[in-house]
């Protein structure tokens, strides 16, 4: 006989604490929610101020420096075909989602990542935390994002960002991790102090490595602010919902398209960034 | 004058240095500390450092060569012991006294080169005064200096790894002259390098070496580049030191069976030197001299030519047998017509091999004299092919073992 063992409260105790949570502390994000809101809206508005030509010039531009003509070329087109396909307005304010959750995923993450590189410890207390932040579905994360920001692109970039930061902070570990033992040595018998050999020698090592982590980051934001969508974050996922709940297929798959476009352009890009000097003068 | 002192330095590697230290001090063998988890790097090591000296630590891998090296400027902290340096302990530095003294004191060149690759040739070559915030301009222009000092002018701007092996360990080199520090350590500096360049390096540490004066400790585990660089050489085996002496010493005297299997194989005839194989010119002849007196001080040295030399020594030239016999027919009054005046000399460091083949075009016997051109000894065929011969014979019978260090 197995004896039955009532169901654990985990549900309700999680609800609890997010209620005792949303009670107390909602104040403060609610004011950090205004702030985003305010810087969100003031650079989709600054954005599509300007004339999308000139925006398209110069990410064409950028690519060209960057990663060539040929990733230049295409994202010339692929922004026109944007541009005509009316989703000019859409794309803009995806982009400043994922533009913002990344900066702030990168501003969390790079420290993260140099304190868990440098110290086990610390390691051994953010490593699980990534794992569960990453394994945890996507969607779940904008349930409770809504009682502290509201619906909206504040909740959307929110759960973005604890979405999308743990690449940052793993490969930045990482990348610092794999700087040679014999070079750390070679800063060590010069009399480098620990800011020296980090700032000097293994953060430079590492940006190849850890520029690999902050693209997977932009590609994650973009995903996860396709499916905000559903909080009311706008932008292309908003156009995509809004053909699911019309079942226009027509009209979600441009979006969809279009979606794939930002995420090629952002993707090639910020590869080629991280690239070391040295492959990028061989070429 | 002494730079460095170390005295009973011992490095354990472990969970439990202490306890792995009480064993030694029981006299339990590596072997048996081994199985506890714990490594003996160096045990019990002393010796000092001249100013000015290159100090040359051997033995064969695992010896503990890179464990005392790196002891000496605390990459590795000793478990115990102390390092004196200019009579300060530096094991007893606290955080800020050991950046300074590793700043201003001692570098290091490390056997990989370990160059940063994201730096260019300059800034790599300037990243011991970078630390030390001096101003770019200054760092610029010393590494520059240094660069050119190693031959490396006009690379300044390129990366590392469009350089080769040799070059790249020039940089390496380069960055640690730039600091100017007194000591220099190097770790199997040259052991990556194929063996023409690695010559060339040596020969440039020894020409840098005489002009700059540092003192350095480097390691290898190649006798003849010890023999060939060090004026002194440590041995080393199991973490604890074998033998101290000059070349010479460890090659004529070597302490034990593990000393004589190293140096058993060593190539002799570049090991010895002039002044290792010459003789005392018992006979010399004076340019004033007449041909009769110096034939008869020749039949009784029984030989085919005579060294001529002034009242204080100094070497004018030979006179050969043959041109003696000529001079008596002819009457002359004295030598001073027959001088061969540009007959060939040595210099006490000539490797044998190289007076070997002098030998081959000048059939006399072959005066060393020092820099002032005074006669110190002579060099003939007979003692040239004893010293062979002796080393050969000395060496002992089982061939077996120095593959091991190869
Ligand atoms: N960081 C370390 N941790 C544990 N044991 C170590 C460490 N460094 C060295 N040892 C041990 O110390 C002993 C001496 O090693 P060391 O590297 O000094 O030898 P070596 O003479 O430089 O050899 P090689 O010629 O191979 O460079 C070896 O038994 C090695 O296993
Ligand atoms: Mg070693």
């Amino acid at each position: 006989m197995i004896p039955v063992i009532p169901k654990l409260p985990l549900a309700h105790g999680i609800d609890v604490a997010l209620d005792w949570l949303t009670a107390h502390i909602s104040f403060v994000t609610k004011a950090f929610s205004h702030f985003i809101s305010i810087l969100i809206d003031g650079l989709v508005h600054g954005l599509l101020w300007l004339p999308p030509w000139l925006l398209i010039a110069a990410v064409a531009l950028l690519a060209w420096r960057a990663a060539g003509w040929r990733v230049a070329l295409g994202s010339l087109l692929g922004l026109l075909l944007l541009w005509n396909l009316r989703l000019w307005p859409a794309t803009v304010e995806t982009f400043t989602l994922v533009l913002i959750s990344t900066l702030i995923a990168v501003a969390i993450g790079l420290p993260l990542g140099i304190l868990a590189a440098l110290s086990t410890r610390a390691s051994r207390v953010v490593m699980p935390v990534l794992d569960f932040m990453q394994t945890m579905p996507a969607f779940v994360y904008l349930i409770p994002a809504i009682p502290f920001f509201g619906l909206g692109a504040v909740s959307a970039s929110v759960a973005t960002v604890i979405f999308a930061t743990p690449p940052t902070i793993r490969l930045t570990a990482l990348g610092i991790r794999q700087v040679p033992k014999d070079l750390i040595e070679a800063a060590d018998a010069f009399g480098s102090t620990r800011r020296q050999k980090l700032f000097k020698v293994q953060l430079p090592m590492a940006v190849p490595t850890l520029m690999a982590g902050v693209n997977q980051t932009i590609m994650l934001s973009l995903s996860m602010v396709v499916i905000a969508a559903m909080i009311g974050a706008g932008g292309l996922g908003g156009v995509v919902w809004r053909a699911i709940q019309r079942l226009e297929p027509g009209k979600g798959f441009e979006a969809g398209i279009a979606i794939v476009i930002l995420a090629m352009i952002l993707d090639r890009i910020t590869q080629r960034i991280g690239r070391s000097p040295s492959a990028k003068t061989a070429k | 004058m002494q730079k460095i002192k170390v005295e009973h330095l011992t490095k354990v590697f472990g969970p439990h240095p202490e306890q792995a230290l009480r064993l030694l001090d029981a006299g339990r063998d590596n072997a048996h500390i081994r199985k506890t988890g714990h490594a003996v790097g160096i045990a019990d090591v002393s010796f000092d450092v001249g100013e000015g000296e290159l100090l040359v630590i051997m033995g064969l891998s695992g010896s503990g060569k890179s464990t005392l090296l790196r002891c000496l400027n605390l990459l590795n902290v000793p478990s115990r012991g102390s390092i004196f340096v200019d009579g300060e302990d530096v094991t007893r530095y606290d955080r800020e006294r050991l950046l300074d003294f590793r700043r201003r004191k001692i570098s290091m060149v490390f056997q990989h080169f370990a160059l940063f690759p994201h730096r260019s040739v300059a800034d790599n070559a300037a990243y011991g005064l970078e630390v030390q915030d001096v101003a770019p301009d200054e760092r610029r222009a010393r590494a520059v200096e240094a660069l050119e000092l190693v031959g490396l002018k006009g690379w300044e701007d390129a990366r590392p790894d469009q350089l080769s092996g040799g070059m790249q360990q020039r940089v390496g080199l380069a960055r640690a002259l730039a600091v100017k520090s007194d000591i220099l350590l190097m770790d199997e500096a040259f052991s990556a390098l194929d063996p023409l360049i690695r010559r060339d390096m040596q020969q440039e540490l020894a020409s840098l070496q005489r002009r700059m004066r540092k003192t350095i400790v480097f390691i290898t585990h190649d006798l003849d580049e010890a023999l060939q660089i060090g004026d002194r050489i440590v041995l080393m085996k199991d973490g604890r030191v074998v033998q101290i002496g000059t070349p010479e010493e460890i090659l004529n005297r070597p302490a034990d069976a593990y000393v004589e299997r190293f140096v058993e194989n060593v190539d002799m005839s570049r090991v010895l030197t002039a002044r290792s194989v010459m003789g005392r010119a018992r006979e010399v002849a004076h340019p004033q001299d007449g041909p009769r007196t110096v034939l008869r001080k020749m039949t009784e040295g029984s030989d085919t030519s005579m060294l001529v030399v002034e009242r204080d020594h100094t070497l004018v030239g030979a006179v050969t047998l043959d041109a003696l016999d000529a001079a008596v027919r002819e009457g002359r009054q004295n030598i001073a017509g027959l001088i061969l005046r540009d007959a060939p000399s040595l210099d006490p460091d000539t490797p044998l091999a190289d007076i070997i083949n002098l030998m081959a075009g000048w059939p006399y016997r072959l005066p060393v004299v020092d820099e002032r051109r005074r006669l110190l000894g002579v060099v003939t065929r007979p003692r040239v092919i004893n010293a062979l011969a002796q080393s050969r014979t000395d060496a002992p019978a089982e061939p077996a073992e120095r593959s091991a260090n190869a």
